[in-house]
């Protein structure tokens, strides 16, 4: 299971920088919100994994638990990977706005910078 | 008690009152108030002549950072009181001079005396600290005050390259000494020079020994304008003639001399030692001098003379410490030490007879508006007494009786016979070279001090080049010169005065083991018999006479060397091709676009991680505690597997967006899987508002036609994503087999007892880890403003609004 889920968080990150280094912005942000699927994903299986374990409720007066510290992690994680994702998409819409271009090689810094 | 500290710190006290007294007393010259500083100074330190002379010395410590051992020490000996009274009192005619060569009603005299007395008080600092930090932050004082100082006349170009060629030289020289002084102050253990000195003879075997000892020479060289140090000298000149006389001749440049002087009883008797300093001196001696002659502006003529006096002081510290190396002291390691009594004396001779002559050009200066020999001439009966002065300066430095020039350069000639002599450091090969290179220095000194002699005020007046009819100074403007010119003389009649009391306890200070041994005999004498040194100084009268006349036949060997290689433009060359270097290489590897930015970072990651990973064998893989694999699972796997790859092949964006979607759905049902009931729910719910944030995003971006070719595949974005792809995947199935203890969520499965909650992960949330929580809905909320300003915020007036276009 770890080494089945490990594989899938390489092939996530693989698209994620993939998709980071290609020119268009639209493309670095789902770069970025694959990157952070591929991250919590590996929060969740650092954390380990037991067949029989109930879920981290304790009105299920089961025997064990799955760790319930990454989820709380994780959940965070989403939180915050939300609020920037979020930030970043409008951040995307103005720049073309402003500027007229969403590709990055030509967001060089303005000619009176130098 | 603390009267030497307060010494030192009394001109940077009036220095903070100088502008009130310039802009409230402005009927008065401010040089007068400043004046009264360096007088009373001198009288202060002349007192303590008597007690230094017989063997005292006085010491006081402020604390300032005792923990690091670094203390406001002030230590007063021969050696500090000698260059403190030529610092008081070359100051005292300098600034006196100077308030009749600065115009009152022209130029910003606060700033000058500021200056001034700021140098003035770090010079004193220099020469009086024990501490070696606190002499190093006195010297970069010295280097700030005089750069200040030469860029007196900041609206000029070459006043503004002078000053900052001489800042890049002597700090340079400044921040080697430091590193030096801390390699010293590593293996002596104390940052007090009087212990380190105490406590040498233990040390010359240290690893660090040498290179303490050569970068602290570094600092000396760079500030004492010796070779090839010695460029900012001549270009220094730009300052007002005052600052020239002042820091350029009798104090600054004699700093290094100082540090040479004060440090021989560590590094002295060292074979390493003395070839550096005696080499790198009588190199500057014969290169200063064989430069002076072709010099057409009468100050730069005088900075070559005092690179050329400064390596001739240099040469003699240099002779001088082989005595140390001696294993007995007596008569014979005495009669070698005596170099150094000689470069005492010739130090204080220069800063006499040097202080004059560059008044001397200032007076000249002033009053024909030029300092170029070649429009000079014929000033003798026009200028008699500014005429007598540049005499007596010159006939000084040329080494001619009765001036005390002569004294000093008989003793030079002595030191560099003697030195043949030496039965150690294999002089026998090289020693010749000594005396025969300083006759040829001499000898070429003998013939630019003629020229600054004849070019000057013989010759044919020609009052027509000139911009002012030429007369005599004012009174006030001859002071301070006739006084160093009536030293001059009054130092060759009298020699032994200066001796017993000045330079005998300054010989005491560089020289403790002589002094103590009682084998300390000697006095000066200006007539010693028909002997080498009388014969040797008749050659040079001889030749240089002869020089001199056929000047106009052999100046054309000065045109032989090639420009090309001279220092200057070494430096220019050199500064302007680091510059353009480091700008080239900059350009080169920030070149503005992210993608470039990228690739740096994800190579660096990659190459450390894969470095570190191999080379430490931390990889290892145990699939063996790996729970199974349910079908469902498997599948959910691979499904994802093949969306997020799809990703990459999506023909428009749209398809992409909602491959992206997909995605997080997906990620959604794992989290069922695993068994996170709240993971779940909230990303169902933030990969919708995700989703509905893309397309929203869409909606307003650019039109598609031209973006919605799929991307041309790059073999080199693949292969790094590949390599960060596998590099996630083997790290996290090391981490995996490698588990190093259990975790600690065993705990929270109090979640009920502690908090009252039956949902751990909320528990945790709201509880046992609240404060993440906290933090987490604030990185909301400035997101949540960031969109609003974002989307609400009028374009500046700067920027494009193409939304009504």
């Amino acid at each position: 299971m770890e080494t089945m889920m490990s594989l899938l968080v390489g092939v996530l990150v693989t698209v994620a920088t993939y998709l980071i280094l290609s020119k268009s912005l639209l493309r670095v942000i789902l770069g970025t919100a694959i990157m952070s699927h591929a991250v919590h994903l590996l929060i969740m299986i650092m954390g380990g994994f037991s067949g029989d374990s109930s879920a981290p409720l304790l009105g299920e007066e089961a025997t064990s638990y799955t760790d319930a510290l990454p989820q709380a992690l994780i959940l965070t994680a989403i939180v915050i990977s939300f609020g920037v994702t979020a930030l970043f998409l409008v951040l995307a819409y103005r720049t073309y706005r402003d500027l007229g271009t969403d590709d990055l090689t030509k967001l060089r810094g303005l000619d009176d910078d130098e | 008690m603390y009267t030497v500290n307060i010494a030192i710190l009394t001109p940077f006290i009036v220095a903070l009152f100088i502008p009130f007294l310039y802009k409230r007393l402005s009927a008065i010259h401010t040089g007068w108030f400043v004046l009264a500083v360096p007088v009373a100074l001198f009288a202060i330190l002349a007192s303590y002549i008597p007690a230094v002379a017989n063997g005292e010395t006085f010491y006081s410590s402020i604390p300032w950072l005792p923990s690091l051992g670094i203390n406001f020490t002030a230590y007063l000996d021969g050696l500090g009181l000698i260059f403190a009274l030529l610092i008081t009192g070359v100051g005292s005619l300098v600034i006196l001079y100077s308030i009749y060569y600065l115009s009152k009603e022209r130029e910003s005299l606060h700033h000058f005396y500021i200056y001034l007395l700021m140098f003035m008080g770090a010079m004193l600092g220099v020469v009086f600290s024990d501490n070696l930090l606190v002499l190093y932050v006195f010297w970069e004082l010295t280097s700030i005050s005089s750069f200040l100082l030469i860029a007196y006349w900041h609206h000029r170009r070459q006043s503004r390259y002078g000053a900052q060629k001489s800042m890049l030289i002597t700090v340079m020289g400044g921040i080697g000494m430091l590193a030096g002084f801390l390699m010293l102050s590593s293996f002596a253990g104390t940052f007090s020079v009087r212990e380190i000195i105490d406590g040498m003879g233990d040390y010359a075997s240290h690893a660090l020994f040498v290179p303490a000892m050569l970068l602290i020479l570094l600092g000396a060289f760079t500030k004492s304008a010796q070779f090839p140090f010695h460029i900012w000298l001549p270009d220094a000149m730009e300052a007002p003639t005052p600052v020239s006389a002042y820091l350029h001749s009798a104090t600054m440049v004699k700093a290094g001399i100082y540090l040479v002087a004060r440090f021989t009883p560590v590094f002295g008797g060292e074979a390493v030692w003395f070839w550096v300093v005696s080499i790198v001196g009588i190199v500057t001696l014969f290169w200063g001098s064989f430069t002076a002659i072709r010099q057409t502006d009468l100050k730069a003529l005088l900075a070559y003379s005092t690179i050329s006096q400064l390596g001739l002081i240099m040469t003699l510290l240099g002779l001088g410490s082989a005595a140390l190396h001696f294993d007995v002291i007596d008569n014979q390691s005495f009669y070698y030490s005596l170099a150094i009594f000689a470069a005492l004396f010739h130090l204080v001779n220069h800063s006499t007879f040097k202080g004059a002559l560059f008044m001397v050009v200032g007076i000249v200066d002033h009053e024909t508006g030029t300092r170029d020999i070649r429009k000079l001439g014929g000033l003798m009966t026009v200028m008699p007494v500014t005429f007598t002065v540049a005499v007596i300066g010159s006939f000084s430095m040329a080494g001619l009786p009765p001036f005390n020039g002569f004294l000093s350069k008989e003793m030079f000639f002595t030191a560099v016979l003697r030195i043949i002599e030496l039965p150690f450091f294999s002089v026998e090969t090289w020693g010749l070279l000594f005396p025969i290179i300083a006759w040829l220095a001499s000898v070429l000194t003998f013939v630019y001090c003629l020229i600054l002699i004849f070019k000057t005020f013989f010759g044919e007046h020609q009052p027509e080049k000139l911009e002012k009819s030429a007369h005599e100074a004012p009174f006030g403007m001859l002071v301070s010169p006739v006084i160093l010119a009536s030293l001059v003389v009054a130092f060759f009649f009298f020699p032994n005065v200066l001796g017993e009391f000045l330079l005998k306890p300054a010989y005491g200070a560089v020289m403790p083991a002589f002094i103590d041994a009682g084998v300390f005999d000697y006095q000066i004498k200006a007539w010693h018999g028909i002997n080498t040194e009388l014969l040797m100084t008749l050659g040079i009268v001889g030749l240089g006479l002869v020089l001199y006349r056929s000047l106009p036949r052999w100046v054309g060997v000065y045109s032989l060397f090639p420009a090309m290689l001279s220092l200057d433009r070494l430096y220019n060359g050199a500064l302007i091709s680091v510059e353009r270097r480091s700008n080239e290489i900059t350009n080169r590897y920030m070149t503005g676009n992210m993608y470039h930015y990228l690739l740096y970072i994800f190579l660096v990651i990659l190459g450390l991680v894969y470095t570190v990973a191999l080379t430490t064998g931390a990889l290892s893989f145990n699939v063996s505690n790996d729970a199974p694999i349910s079908i469902y699972e498997g599948i959910l796997a691979a499904v994802m597997a093949i969306t997020a790859i799809s990703i990459l092949f999506a023909k428009s964006r749209m398809t992409g967006i909602l491959l992206n979607g997909v995605l997080g759905y997906l990620v959604a049902l794992f989290f069922v899987f695993f068994r996170a009931p709240d993971l779940a729910l909230t990303q169902l719910v933030i990969e919708t508002v995700t989703a509905a944030l893309f397309l929203l995003c869409f909606y307003f971006l650019p039109d598609w036609d031209k973006q919605k070719h799929k991307t041309k595949p790059k073999l080199l974005n693949g292969l790094i994503a590949v390599a960060t792809g596998a590099m996630v995947t083997v790290l996290a199935l090391s981490v995996n087999s490698n588990r190093l203890f259990d975790s600690i969520s065993a705990f929270y499965e109090n979640a009920y007892e502690l908090a009252g909650a039956k949902n751990i992960v909320n528990a945790i949330l709201g509880d046992f880890r609240a404060f993440d929580t906290m933090l987490e809905v604030v990185v909301l909320l400035i997101a949540g403003l960031g969109v609003y300003v974002l989307i609400k915020l009028k374009a500046s007036k700067g920027g494009r609004d193409l939304e009504g276009k």
